[in-house]
């Protein structure tokens, strides 16, 4: 059973980023291989010569995949809450990907002021996916602030660290059993992402780990494969850890030849 | 009449923000417009007067993470 975001179930767990590509084709592959539930995309400054903006949307138009606008690069509320706006007027959605860094090492979000943009935006009819730390106080604020989804990271944004605080990730999944929880940033491998979804997440967002690898179209692939095995996993309900082993070959009939 | 767009000065004869996107040459683009840091949604650009030294960015789609 698929978790529905804002009302609207995707068609996969993985979200793909589109920055980073070595070009405009081999981003356009490797999400016609992955089969992405959506695509996150930004804003930037057109100029008038060039219009590049112009010839990326017609390209992530032509690929026919839902799109998530975030507000990345904005350290403070009104920055973001304008972003915000603005993207609305672009993309023509109201979903945002809200993202307000504390400060440019680690890329951490500011919890603080990521808690008053999401009220500012959920009371002007944004849907908004907070980029969020895996802190359980911080979620619930999200949550009273009008979010009904959470978007917490697995490691720092581009790091490829995978799941830093596995124990904290799964403390958000048990204290909020309804919401639907996306680990963004941090995933360096599918592993991570199966983690994830093994974890009881319902999707994940990568965008480094794709387009930074050698052959981006076969790990876009192996990744969106990785969310598939993770989903069937957790359906199948996983068998207990035990700390001793347990014989799996039958030990009654055994031949008794010593 | 003297203004900032996205950061470079520029010397326009537009006195609306509507005017200045088409004297710039992107009309019709997918664009969204801030006036001095604030919003400008597309059906307010028209009423929207410049003033000398008004700081405009006109943002477009591009790649995100």
């Amino acid at each position: 059973m698929s978790a529905e975001f804002y009302g609207v179930s995707l068609r996969s767990p993985l979200m793909m980023g589109t920055a980073q590509y070595p070009s405009p084709e081999i981003l356009r592959e490797a999400v016609q291989a992955a089969l992405p539930g959506l695509v996150t995309v930004s804003l930037r400054r057109e100029s008038a010569g060039e219009q590049a903006g112009q010839s990326f949307w017609s390209l992530i138009r032509d690929l026919n995949v839902s799109v998530l606008p975030n507000t990345a690069g904005c350290y403070t509320v009104k920055e973001a809450v304008t972003t915000a706006h603005m993207a609305r007027e672009v993309f023509n959605t109201e979903w945002i990907k809200l993202e307000v860094i504390g400060e440019p090492d680690t890329l951490q979000p500011d919890v603080f002021g990521l808690v008053e943009a999401a009220r500012i935006l959920s009371e002007d009819g944004f849907k908004v996916f907070p980029y969020t730390t895996e802190d359980l106080i911080v979620a619930e604020k999200l949550m009273a602030a009008g979010c009904e989804v959470l978007m917490p990271w697995g490691a720092p944004i581009g790091s490829g660290k995978g799941l830093n605080n596995v124990f904290g990730l799964r403390a958000l999944r048990a204290h909020f059993p309804g919401v639907p929880l996306v680990v963004d940033a941090g995933i360096g491998v599918p592993s991570h992402a199966l983690r994830a979804m093994e974890l009881g997440y319902d999707a994940v967002m990568i965008n480094t780990a794709i387009a930074g690898a050698g052959d981006p179209v076969t790990m876009a692939r192996a990744f969106s494969l990785a969310v598939e095995a993770g989903v069937l996993a957790r359906e199948a309900d996983p068998m207990e850890e035990r700390d001793m082993a347990v014989p799996s070959t039958p030990v009654i009939g055994k031949a008794m030849l010593s | 009449m003297k203004i900032m767009v996205n950061d470079e000065a520029h010397d326009v004869r537009a006195t609306t923000l509507a005017a200045l996107v088409e004297e710039l040459g992107y009309g019709g683009a997918r664009i969204a417009t801030a006036l001095n840091g604030g919003f400008i949604p597309l059906a307010r650009r028209g009423e929207t007067a410049l003033h000398e030294g008004a700081r405009i960015e006109i943002v477009a789609p591009m790649q995100g993470g």
